[in-house]
């Protein structure tokens, strides 16, 4: 029961998804519209399981006293004021617990969970994407000693994307002729995007779509059961 | 009060940017102090999110205005319950039968969506007669994107050895690819340079004032 039933509700629902694709009438519309709904609910607790998860990983570091306990201290401790402030007086558009918090709004001049928002968060998560500025940088030039075929063509194309995406890059060949103007850079970056890289793209989407097909069929035919764990 | 507010709201995202920018001097305790603080308030964040716009409008808003109406909502919020029963490891095993429902629906409805979206209409998208471009460059284009797209799946072949004149397809495959991923290099490397514009921006301007 504990294997052969979970195989079996997996079989039922996926067979359930494809039949009411080819019959989009009741009670098989009304059916995938409940299931999709169960899905959304039951995905929401698979978040919270994540973050009970994390929560408990962070506080076993720091019982143990790990090296590095205090920075897992700090991560807990920020998740829990966030957490706390979201429920109790809710986001811009939503109330909380407590309502809207006029008073703390008037103070903060925002909500608590904007202003950490705003000042803790949206801070943290553009420098931290923007550090990777500089490792491109760092791969780009790695790219470049490499000097195979392959390596100049994308880095000749990342270069003429770039320039061409940019006012520089149209200042730079204003110059060539109107009868050349394919060879404009702004021009080039476009054709560049509209044909061969579309090529590579839908052959990528193509490929992944057959895979994933593939990994689908074996799911819902109970081939692929490594998602239920071992019996331990 | 809330100027004061305002003004230690902007230290504070100014001590969060340099401690986030020390990393490429290299680790510290600072890199690690904002590390662990974006973790904990990014994963705080998605949760009260999830919270107001998927829980409360789907089940809990819905139980509580009308309990008999939406009884079936008890199914799925059993179901999640028995989700977080992984916690505990006796009762781990409940656990097998929502994830089984997820996998399930999720593997219906990828197998569906891709098949339509992906595959099919990709491919109708390919199949156009490529001397239909009113321009030259637009004719050498479609016979690019016809050859590129081809090629590209051909690569992907993995179920018989490529070589000799089969590997031909392949390399050819493998030079579009390149093109697609320098292309992709680009726009991020433009994306992230604009993310580190904005971060030299706010210390330059909303910090000291020094720019208009």
């Amino acid at each position: 029961m504990k294997r052969n039933l979970p195989l079996f509700f997996a079989f039922f629902c996926g067979i359930l998804v494809i039949v009411s694709e080819f019959i989009p009438h009741r009670p098989f519309s009304m059916l995938i519209d409940t299931l999709q709904n169960w899905f959304m609910i039951i995905s929401g607790f698979a978040i919270i399981l994540g973050q009970i998860s994390l929560f408990q990983s962070n506080l076993s570091k720091i019982k143990q006293k790990e090296s590095g306990w205090i920075f897992y201290l700090a991560g807990l401790l920020s998740f829990c004021l966030m957490l706390i402030v979201g429920l109790l007086w809710g986001t811009q558009e939503t109330g909380g617990i407590f309502g809207h918090g006029l008073k703390l709004q008037a103070s903060l001049g925002a909500k608590p969970f904007d202003y950490l928002f705003d000042f803790a968060y949206m801070p943290l998560s553009a420098t931290m994407f923007s550090l990777l500025a500089f490792f491109i940088a760092s791969a780009a030039y790695r790219a470049f000693i490499i000097r195979s075929f392959e390596s100049n063509l994308l880095m000749i194309t990342a270069v003429i994307v770039i320039l061409g995406r940019t006012s520089f890059g149209g200042m730079l060949t204003a110059w060539v002729p109107e009868s050349y103007k394919f060879w404009q850079l702004p021009n080039l970056s476009d054709f560049i995007m509209e044909f061969p890289n579309s090529a590579a793209q839908r052959a990528i989407m193509i490929s992944a779509a057959l895979g994933i097909i593939g990994s689908s069929l074996r799911i819902i035919l109970g081939i692929e059961r490594s998602y239920l764990g071992s019996d331990k | 009060m809330s100027h004061f507010m305002s003004v230690l709201g902007l230290w504070m995202s100014v001590f969060f940017t340099f401690s986030i920018f020390s990393f490429l001097y290299k680790d510290n305790p600072f890199y690690k102090l904002a590390e662990q603080i974006f973790v904990g308030l990014s994963a705080a964040y998605w949760l009260v999110y999830l919270f107001y716009s998927i829980m409360l409008p789907n089940l809990f808003t819905k139980l509580i205005s009308d309990f008999r109406g939406n009884i079936i909502l008890l199914i799925p919020a059993v179901l999640g319950l028995m989700m977080l029963m992984r916690i505990i490891p006796k009762t781990q095993w409940l656990s097998r039968f929502p994830i089984a429902i997820m996998i399930g629906t999720s593997a219906g409805i990828s197998m569906v969506r891709y098949a339509k979206s992906d595959l099919l209409s990709q491919i109708s998208a390919t199949m156009i007669n490529p001397f239909a471009g009113e321009t030259t460059s637009i004719v050498i284009g479609n016979f690019l994107l016809i050859i590129g797209t081809i090629c590209g799946v051909y690569y992907f072949y993995f179920s018989k050895k490529q070589e000799g004149i089969s590997a031909v397809p392949s390399k050819i495959g493998i030079w579009f690819l390149m093109i697609s991923f320098g292309a992709s290099f680009g726009y991020t490397v433009m994306a992230r340079v604009s993310l580190l514009i904005g971060r030299l921006e706010f210390l330059l301007k909303d910090w000291l004032h020094i720019i208009n």
